[in-house]
């Protein structure tokens, strides 16, 4: 199996940002949703999901509350704020800057 | 997001840690049981689907600590940085007893000033509304702060539209009957109504009724906290008792509060009725006391004065014999009490609150020095893992923990400090600064404390955490780069330390000419010899001392009686004690001459013949009284040189005959001079005095000099025993000796006390611009390792490395003593009233302040000099 690549650093932040401007999420639905949108090429280790998390509650990007999923279980569902939504477009902004960056490098060097 | 909100949420998560983890847990657990599903319906068996899940999980547990890391205060985290902190202070004990050292006497200067000023100031005198309390003098063409008379009190109580009551108080010496013998004691006169215009109701006992100062009534007292404490134990039965004052029976009915205090009239043991019987009290001009009133609700200050104003022009008119020319003067009470003290008050507290701030900022330098030298080790820290704010909080505990027992230590300090500086002011200094009796930590003044350590510790955490936030981590870890901040703050250092010694060589020139001031008038020749001097006033009023062979006779009794108690050697009497405040003069012209042009006023006193030997005192021509000399024989004088100087320039006044203005037929014979006595204050210049015998004119009031073989302390007690042995009705008071009154005399006192101040406040000065200096040097040595090092790498001596360092240090030493010796030419002009014997441009001092601050800036920067000398240059090069 060949090995999947890391996420570039300081991206899971912004990607679990993206992943709630539809709807809100529990955590395995956010793990879920990135890794079915990245066509199963993104993984988002739980060990860094859920301290990531709590670093965007934190921060008041994120509201939490206790709803009741299809299957009748207690689960956390996350919204994003609109401090969030403000956030995500800053982050979206300097990652495209990067990409373009790194992709002039790339071509011309 | 704010910070604040931020720090809010972090302590709301702490709180509520439980409900924190139980979420944690059950999301978690959610988490898996999903996934569980998942793998089961991609075809794994149960038992391996719950395995993957938990394997693909991780560790839990510690993911849980890692959430909640970052969601919560960890407390353990700060529990180990104080730990932490602790051991880098006992790591490092120069640093770390320097920095507490200087910021316990910055502290606890400011906490001492402060709880001067919240005693004299901030605490509310002890009345109620004292805004509304107004005090009322007459003025006259001489002032404005004069007494009214009763008779004009009544009509202003009477006629008067803008008070809700008006009242009257006499401060007054009262002669009071003690079984050991009548003593004189301090008290005062009101009229029924004082203390419930105050609002102050007795802590004990009752108040004065409505009618108790009507004539005829029985006469009430009530005492002082502190003179019930003293004279009668604090009993509760002392109410209904009755003492005898100035030889009326008064019945005591209660003691006021123990915080009252009511400065126009302090001291004051007794407070008794004042009453419309009195001589003075049935005449117009008779003008003994002061007006006390509360202003009616809603009358404002300025149309209680016009109201005045109205009343006693009406009078002017009404009685133009005695009220010519008589105006009225208000005052807010506040303003008479704490009026005076309040500006130097303000500006000791705005010089230790600068002193602080200095000591402060100096820590904050030392910190950064450490800092620069730990760089290495924060950039390790960063780069395994420790994140900024982490790093931050280490050095936010260090300065708290820095703070927090230099606050301790300094409130500590500042507490004794307070006790021992009220031990140094005289008694009668004291009782006229009532409110510092109350001195001591309250509640604001502890708030005070901790606010200023609290201010202190987050500087001392800003400082060194901008610096670690400004430099780039990797960058130190790489190459230990200078960077713009250490550039700004060597900048702002320097000038600082420019003002630190300015500051210091003008705290230090004052306090030096102060001191030595101080030292002059200590040493002055007050004309005697104060050792083994005791003194005691005695009055012999009453019938039986009407006449002058009465006075005598008393006179040559005690004499008898006293000089043989044992340790006595010699007993003199005189109208007035020297060194008191140079009061009782006459005007005193030659006979057969006229009027010389000069001063006519000289100092007259009346002295038993034993005066001049017993003081000491040098006799320069002629002769000195004898016993014998009395109204039946010639009247004769002793005069002193200034005397002789002033009246008989060219002439021998011995034989010449003088006469006093008040009596100009009474010629007295000059029969000799004595070396000038000082009979005013110690720093007066040389006065005039004339010398008569106490046998001539016999004063009844006079004092009792003795000069002792033993301590003269021990024989106060005895001698007032003796002297009422001969008569109980005899009032004795001010039992001292001559070297307390030379000590603590209002001039000498003044010089003291300003000497101490100034120079507490120097001292301080000085350690503050030598660890200020000592900050600023090492930290450019630190800066400039690498520099040194490429220096020495390339052949610079060490001798070089050393000059460089000292000749940066020698720039600001220079500059900061030079300009300070400019500012305190200046400053020390105002000193100049002061000043007793010694110039405000005294060169010893100049240049001695100079040399002690020269050689302390030669030390301060020595050491980081040494540590320059010493940089290995290899090292240095490889380190970077």
């Amino acid at each position: 199996m060949a090995a999947k690549p890391d996420l570039l650093p300081g991206t899971l932040d912004m990607l679990i940002l993206k992943t709630l401007t539809r709807v809100p999420m529990h955590g395995y639905g956010i793990a879920l949703a990135i890794r079915r949108l990245s066509d199963e090429v993104l993984t988002v280790e739980e060990g860094s999901l859920y301290p990531a998390l709590q670093r965007l509650l934190l921060q008041g990007w994120v509201k939490a509350e206790w709803k009741i999923t299809e299957t009748n279980r207690r689960a956390r569902y996350y919204t994003l704020t609109a401090a969030g939504k403000k956030q995500l477009g800053l982050e979206l902004s300097q990652f495209d800057q990067m990409i373009a960056a790194i992709t002039r490098v790339l071509q011309n060097a | 997001m704010n910070p604040l909100t931020r720090l809010f949420r972090k302590f709301r998560l702490t709180a509520r840690s439980d409900r924190f983890n139980r979420d944690l847990e059950e999301e978690m657990a959610y988490h898996r049981a999903q996934a569980e599903k998942s793998f089961i319906a991609e075809g794994m068996s149960p038992q391996e689907a719950h395995y993957a899940a938990v394997r693909h999980f991780g560790n839990d547990a510690r993911l849980r600590d890692e959430s909640h890391g970052i969601a919560g205060l960890a407390l353990e985290n700060i529990l180990q940085d104080f730990r932490f902190a602790f051991r880098q202070l006992r790591k490092n004990p120069g640093f770390a007893t320097t920095a507490i050292v200087i910021l316990t006497l910055g502290i606890a200067a400011s906490v001492a000033i402060f709880s001067f000023v919240d005693a004299a100031l901030i605490k509310p005198l002890p009345y109620q509304n004292p805004s509304r309390l107004v005090i009322l003098f007459e003025s006259n063409s001489l002032g404005l702060q004069f007494h009214l008379s009763y008779k004009d009190y009544i009509d202003w109580k009477n006629q008067n539209t803008v008070f809700s009551s008006l009242e009257i108080y006499a401060p007054y010496g009262f002669r009071l009957q003690t079984p050991t013998g009548t003593q004189q004691v301090d008290g005062s006169r009101v009229s029924a109504g004082f203390f419930r215009t105050l609002g102050v109701t007795p802590a004990l006992g009752r108040d004065f009724g409505p009618n108790e100062d009507q004539p005829g009534q029985a006469r009430p007292t009530i005492l002082s906290y502190s003179a019930w404490q003293r004279r009668f134990g604090g009993r509760a039965d002392a109410i209904g008792q009755t003492v005898v004052l100035d030889d009326q029976p008064n019945t005591i009915i209660g003691v006021l509060p123990r915080d009252f205090h009511f400065r126009p009239s302090e001291p004051a043991d007794f407070w008794t009725t004042e009453r419309a019987d009195g001589e003075c009290e049935k005449i117009r001009g008779c003008h003994s006391m002061f007006g006390l009133a509360r202003l009616k609700p809603g009358v404002s200050f300025a149309t209680a004065f016009a109201d005045m104003r109205t009343v006693v022009a009406q009078l002017e008119r009404q009685y133009p014999d005695s009220n010519k020319g008589r105006g009225v003067f208000m005052l807010p009470a506040p303003e008479l009490i704490v009026g005076d003290v309040r500006p130097i008050l303000l500006v000791l507290l705005v010089g230790a609150a600068l002193l602080l701030l200095i000591a402060a900022v100096n820590v904050a330098s030392l910190l950064l020095v450490r800092s620069e030298s730990r760089r290495r080790e924060f950039a390790v820290r960063g780069a395994v893992g420790a994140s900024r704010a982490r790093l931050t909080l280490l050095f936010i505990t260090e300065g708290v923990v820095l703070a927090a027992t230099a606050g301790v230590l300094g409130t500590a300090l500042a507490f004794l400090a307070m006790r021992y500086a009220t031990g140094l002011i005289p008694k009668d200094m004291l009782a006229s600064m009532p409110w510092f009796t109350a001195l001591g930590l309250n509640f604001r003044v502890v708030l005070f404390a901790v606010l200023v350590s609290l201010a202190s510790a987050v500087l001392f955490s800003l400082m060194p955490a901008l610096r670690v936030s400004l430099a780039d981590l990797h960058a130190d870890l790489s190459s230990g780069g200078r960077c713009f901040a250490g550039n700004v703050w060597r900048r702002f250092g320097s000038n600082l330390v420019i003002v630190e010694l300015t500051m210091a060589v003008v705290l230090l020139v004052s306090a030096g000419l102060l001191g030595k001031s101080f030292y002059r008038l200590l040493h002055t020749d007050p004309g005697l010899i104060p050792d083994h001097l005791a003194t005691l006033q005695v009055a012999a009023e009453g019938p039986a001392y009407k006449k002058d062979p009465a006075v005598i006779a008393l006179e040559r009794q005690i004499q008898t009686r006293v000089a043989t108690l044992p340790g006595v050697r010699s007993v003199a009497f005189t109208s007035v004690l020297p060194l008191g405040d140079g009061d009782g003069t006459i005007i005193l012209s030659v006979v057969g001459q006229p009027h010389h042009d000069g001063l006519r006023e000289v100092i007259d006193r009346e002295v038993s013949a034993s005066y001049f030997t017993t003081l000491q005192a040098q006799l320069i021509r002629g002769q000195l009284f004898e016993e014998s000399d009395d109204a039946s024989h010639a009247l004769v004088g002793v005069i002193n040189q200034q005397l002789a100087k002033q009246f008989f320039p060219n002439q021998d006044p011995i034989g010449q005959q003088v006469s006093s203005d008040g009596d100009a037929n009474a010629h007295i014979r000059v029969i000799g001079i004595v070396n000038d006595i000082q009979e005013g204050q110690l720093d007066a210049a040389p006065r005039a005095a004339l010398y008569v015998p106490f046998n001539q004119t016999p004063p009844n009031d006079f004092a009792v000099i003795l000069r002792t073989s033993q301590d003269e302390d021990s024989l106060l007690t005895t001698v007032a025993t003796a002297i009422h042995g001969i008569d109980p009705g005899l009032a004795t008071w001010q039992p001292s000796t001559m070297s307390r009154r030379l000590h603590d005399s209002p001039a000498a006192w003044m010089h003291r006390s300003s000497a101490w101040i100034v120079g507490g406040f120097a001292a301080l000065a000085l350690l503050l611009s030598i660890v200020g200096l000592y900050g600023v040097v090492a930290y450019s040595v630190s800066q400039r390792t690498r520099e040194i090092g490429v220096r020495m790498a390339l052949g610079a001596q060490r001798s070089s490395v050393y000059r460089l360092i000292l000749r940066e240090a020698g720039w600001l030493a220079v500059l900061g003593i030079g300009a300070g010796i400019l500012c305190s030419l200046a400053t020390t002009l105002l000193l100049r009233k002061l000043l007793f014997q010694v110039q405000s441009w005294d060169l010893p001092t100049l240049v001695g302040v100079a040399i002690v601050l020269a050689a302390s800036a030669l030390l301060a920067s020595w050491i980081p000099a040494h540590r320059a000398a010493s940089v290995n240059p290899t090292e240095a090069l490889h380190a970077e």
